[in-house]
């Protein structure tokens, strides 16, 4: 069993390529936390699409106003030069490309950049919120999550097996092993963990992984 | 109206009382924020009593929390369909258990794609394309057009007989601003419907509200009632409503 990063790394890992101004969603469960681990210095405004910009860290306890939440209905607080606004607006923030990075979660992610996120199949209720309009606007779209499903079998695939959330809509994924960009439908690996050859790395992926360039140690600390 | 224009009405009763079987009713709020829970309690209310209103459409961005609110008009049985994109909360059961058990229906639509098809309802605009579903099993039947290269899913308007709107002021005229991030759908709702029904914190003299900050201009509201302190939906839960 190779060694691997918790969820808090992976969060780390992708928060490090937000670049300073940047106007960010992250999508509700894991991506939220990517914003503990801003790097120092970078200013970046979070979206949130109930209809929030610059929302801040959550209230301490006791001191949450419920018609102050995020999309995952947790309680926020504001900073200086926040804005609210409906609904049309904040998907027009989506869709109209006016964001520059969007963080989500994955069942699957395919070679082609198509994600399934939202249906593990007919068995229960249906709900997809936002996440089919977030894979569509923003300059960016990364997936944090771990490498492989809790099963063993591989969440980076040639082909989606489950409902899409959207076609061709992923450009980077973060697991917990690698750093992937998706560049003409192919799994162009950036960064593995230092411990792992990539023959180890290959066996647990789905499809072919692409080495074009040097691929460059993933090296993150403790969080 | 008579020589002043008035929308204020009298009671929560009285601004309810038109709301007929059938009817496709959309519901303001994201979870509890936003939800006009007296307005709804009223509905019930009438329904408890007369057994009308029935069989309505309800359009929220969820499907209703533990057993108030939208919930609670699922258990009374008086929802026979739901639009909306999540239907899951912290306690979705009131939902669930009729989903499941093939006593209500469910329409699912992408949250940008239920905002858009409520501002297009409201403004006139029969149908759009959006990048959104695209390739997905929710665009299933729906027409597909490409433009400059990237492809498009066609969606209809949507419209209703009814918005019920929790607002913060609201002025004679219909005038409205909302609370922090309990506006979500509200002011697209407030365009789409027929007649749109708002319960209000405060309501003010005509000027009050500075035109530079009205959120729903009163051409889009026929009704208000001051409700001076209006429940909150996830307050309520997390008091352990019932």
């Amino acid at each position: 069993m190779t060694a691997k990063l918790t969820n808090a790394q992976i969060a780390w890992r992708a928060a490090q390529d937000i670049p300073d101004g940047a106007y960010v969603n992250l999508g509700i469960g894991f991506p939220e936390m990517v914003a503990k681990f801003k790097p120092e210095g970078r200013e970046v405004i979070y979206h949130t699409e109930n209809g929030i910009l610059d929302f801040g860290e959550a209230p301490p306890a006791g001191e949450e106003d419920w018609d102050l939440i995020n999309a995952g209905k947790k309680a926020v607080t504001l900073n200086p030069g926040a804005a609210f606004f409906h609904h049309a607006d904040s998907f027009a923030m989506v869709r109209g490309g006016h964001l520059d990075v969007a963080i989500l979660g994955a069942y699957e992610v395919a070679q082609n950049g198509d994600l399934a996120n939202w249906s593990t199949g007919p068995k229960s209720v249906p709900a997809v919120g936002g996440a089919m309009d977030l894979v569509h606007g923003a300059k960016r779209v990364a997936v944090i999550t771990d490498h492989v499903t809790k099963d063993g079998r591989p969440k980076l695939v040639e082909a989606c097996s489950l409902p899409l959330t959207g076609v061709g809509c992923v450009t980077t994924v973060y697991t917990s092993l690698a750093v992937v960009d998706i560049v003409n439908k192919h799994f162009v690996l950036r960064e593995k963990l230092p411990g792992m050859s990539l023959d180890e790395l290959q066996a647990l992926t789905g499809a072919k992984l692409v080495v074009d360039g040097d691929v460059q140690d993933l090296l993150v600390p403790e969080v | 109206m008579g020589p002043e224009m008035n929308k204020i009405c009298p009671s929560l009763e009285k601004a309810v009382a038109d709301i007929e079987d059938g009817m496709v009713v959309m519901i303001g709020g994201f979870g509890g924020a936003g939800a006009p829970i007296e307005l709804i309690d009223a509905l019930i209310g009438r329904y408890k009593k007369t057994g009308s209103p029935g069989s309505l459409t309800v359009v929220n961005n969820n499907a209703g929390n533990g057993a108030v609110g939208i919930a609670a008009m699922i258990y009374a049985g008086m929802v026979a369909k739901m639009i909306c994109s999540f239907p899951r909360s912290s306690d979705p059961k009131a939902f669930t258990e009729k989903y499941l058990a093939g006593e209500i229906e469910l329409e699912l639509v992408p949250q940008g794609t239920l905002a858009e098809r409520i501002r297009a309802g409201g403004a006139g605009i029969p149908a759009f394309y959006t990048p959104t579903s695209y390739g997905t099993q929710l665009a299933e039947g729906k027409p597909v057009e490409e433009f400059d290269g990237k492809h498009y899913v066609r969606e209809r308007w949507l419209k209703a007989d009814v918005a019920l709107i929790k607002a913060e002021r609201a002025d004679r005229k219909g005038n409205l601003t909302y609370n922090k991030a309990a506006r979500n759908f509200s002011p697209l709702m407030a365009t789409a419907a027929k007649t749109t029904i708002v319960q209000a914190r405060k309501v003010v003299e005509p000027g009050e509200i500075d035109p530079e900050h009205v959120v729903t201009p009163g051409i889009f509201v026929d009704r208000v009632v001051e409700v001076a302190e209006p429940k909150q939906e996830e307050a309520l839960l997390r008091e352990g409503a019932k």
